[in-house]
């Protein structure tokens, strides 16, 4: 008969410090987990200022100017173009041209200085994105951007995450709009929307890919 | 005390988890050296990566063809007709544009009613009084492209193409300003004269 050397209870001990670490592991996984998808890391929802207090609600929304006016190369090229201090100015010489607020702009205008936008949206420099093929394939800007004519100050809309990306082109007919209402911030999806969406995807010979190469090259 | 191998098997552990640490903390991948479209730059006094266009110059996705398609000017007089093909497809990537670029001002139907007028800015001539209905097509696509006026140049924002385009759908707006009954054709003529009625 052995001797023993230890009490009964240690066995609770034991167990509790081998689960209890199991669990703290697991748990601390799923925390990083969480913290990877929250606002915090993605900045998503988070409005973010600006170096002028300009205000897409106003320029497209109420004054109903067409996206493209600024962004004149979203139907083009990879790159969706931010407009130049000319481009303010093809307005604001005249209208507003004492408001405080837009004293950046006439600076800039004077310094021949461009203004420096913070940034909204952007994804990692390992991935390619191309505005082209997507508003040229029927996808809204309404649908990554958000209700854009409603922000006074803008903010990430999706998380910009790989899955957010692969969702749509895994299943492009939930969201397809036509041509003509891609850069409509008013337009509503039809009740059926599987059927435009199905009807819209052979029309534009829409086949979005999937494969690594796509993003990644 | 720990045998030499528990140590040397703590030791491995430690480096893995440091070595761990140390790639989770670099973002190289993430903001790779390189600029992006608008990146600031340190290297030029502008604080910019993007160089500005040379005073003439044209994009390489534009055929260059011919400087009066490029001007709408030979000698400096406006050119009278557009110089590209007119089709149906054409007027309607003019409207297209001519929407975005124009109607903020100029309005819907050219009257220069637009919205940007309403709220304080000079007002325009309409497009529909004789002066501008019996100017040259050049002159419009000059306007597009050295402004005119207070009216500023909309050069960097409509590509030649696309210039022509809206001047073909300012002349079609013109005509339809100053159409007659008997402009339209025989077979349609019901059909306006019976919606004309209806939205009386
Ligand atoms: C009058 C000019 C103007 C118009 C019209 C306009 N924008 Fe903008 N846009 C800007 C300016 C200036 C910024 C940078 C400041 C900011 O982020 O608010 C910007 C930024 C953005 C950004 C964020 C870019 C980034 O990553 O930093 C998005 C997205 C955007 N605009 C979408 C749109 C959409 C969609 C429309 C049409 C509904 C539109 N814009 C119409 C001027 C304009
Ligand atoms: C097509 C014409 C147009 C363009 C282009 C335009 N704006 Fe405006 N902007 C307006 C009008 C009109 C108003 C306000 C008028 C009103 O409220 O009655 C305004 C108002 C503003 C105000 C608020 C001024 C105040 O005192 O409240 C700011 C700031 C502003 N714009 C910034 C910009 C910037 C920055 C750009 C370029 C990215 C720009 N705008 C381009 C027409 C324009
Ligand atoms: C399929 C989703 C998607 C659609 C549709 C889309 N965008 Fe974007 N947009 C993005 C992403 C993603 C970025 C960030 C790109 C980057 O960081 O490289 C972005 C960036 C921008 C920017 C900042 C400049 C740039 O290119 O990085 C502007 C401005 C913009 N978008 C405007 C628009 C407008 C206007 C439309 C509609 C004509 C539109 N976008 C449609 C996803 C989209
Ligand atoms: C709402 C739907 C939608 C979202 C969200 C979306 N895409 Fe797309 N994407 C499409 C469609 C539709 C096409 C066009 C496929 C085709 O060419 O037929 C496309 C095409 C592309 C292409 C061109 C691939 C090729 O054929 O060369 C790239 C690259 C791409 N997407 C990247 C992205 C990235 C990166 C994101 C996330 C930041 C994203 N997309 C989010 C719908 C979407
Ligand atoms: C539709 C575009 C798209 C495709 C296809 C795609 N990715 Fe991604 N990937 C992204 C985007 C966007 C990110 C950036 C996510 C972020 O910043 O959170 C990303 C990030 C990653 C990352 C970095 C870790 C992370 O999730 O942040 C890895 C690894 C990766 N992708 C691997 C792959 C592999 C392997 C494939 C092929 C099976 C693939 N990707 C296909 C868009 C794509
Ligand atoms: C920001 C407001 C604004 C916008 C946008 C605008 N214009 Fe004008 N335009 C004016 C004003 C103001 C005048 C009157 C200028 C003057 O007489 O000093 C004018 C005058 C004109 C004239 C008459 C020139 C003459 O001989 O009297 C033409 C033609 C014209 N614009 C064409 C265009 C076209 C085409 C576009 C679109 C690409 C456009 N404009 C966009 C404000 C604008």
């Amino acid at each position: 008969m052995g001797m023993q050397v230890f009490h009964r209870s240690t066995n609770v001990i034991s167990r509790v410090t081998i689960f209890g670490g199991l669990f703290a592991v697991v748990g601390a996984l799923f925390l990083l987990a969480a913290i990877n998808r929250s606002p915090w890391a993605t900045r998503q929802g988070i409005a973010r200022e600006q170096p002028v207090q300009f205000s897409h609600r106003h320029h497209a929304g109420e004054l109903g100017i067409d996206c493209r006016y600024c962004h004149t190369t979203v139907e083009d090229l990879a790159y969706a173009g931010m407009p130049t201090t000319q481009t303010c100015m093809t307005c604001h010489v005249q209208i507003w041209s004492d408001s405080e607020f837009l004293e950046p702009v006439r600076a800039s205008w004077r310094d021949e200085k461009p203004i420096r936008w913070i940034k909204v949206y952007d994804l990692p420099g390992y991935v390619y994105f191309d505005h082209s093929v997507h508003v040229n394939k029927g996808v809204g800007c309404q649908s990554c951007h958000g209700d854009v004519d409603d922000m006074n100050v803008l903010w990430q809309n999706p998380s910009l995450h790989m899955e957010w990306c692969l969702g749509c082109h895994r299943e492009p007919e939930q969201h397809l709009r036509p041509r003509d209402q891609v850069f409509s911030m008013s337009y509503h999806p039809p009740a059926d929307q599987l059927s435009l969406g199905l009807q819209l995807l052979a029309e534009y010979d829409v086949r979005p890919r999937t494969e690594c190469g796509a993003c990644h090259r | 005390m720990l045998s030499p191998r528990a140590r040397q098997a703590w030791r491995r552990g430690l480096f893995v988890c440091a070595a761990l640490l140390a790639v989770g903390c670099r973002n190289d991948m993430q903001d790779q050296p390189r600029y992006e479209p608008n990146s600031p730059s340190q290297f030029f006094p502008d604080g910019t990566s993007v160089r500005p266009l040379v005073e003439g110059v044209v994009s390489r996705s534009e055929r260059f063809e011919s400087p009066e398609i490029e001007t709408g000017l030979i000698d400096g007089k406006p050119i009278d007709r557009v110089p590209l093909p007119v089709d149906l497809a054409f007027l309607e990537r003019g409207r297209q544009r001519y929407g975005i670029y124009c109607t903020p001002c100029h309005g819907g139907l050219g009257d220069g009613d637009g919205m940007i007028v309403q709220r304080g800015y000079r007002r325009p001539p309409s497009f529909h009084e004789e002066r501008l209905r019996s100017m040259p097509d050049g002159h419009f696509y000059d306007v597009i492209v050295r402004g005119f006026g207070v009216m500023p140049s909309y050069r960097a924002q409509v590509r030649t193409n696309d210039r022509w385009a809206i001047v073909a759908y300012i002349r079609a707006l013109q005509l339809s300003q100053n159409a007659s009954l008997d402009d339209v054709p025989e077979a349609e003529r019901g059909t306006l004269q019976a919606s004309a009625g209806g939205a009386r």
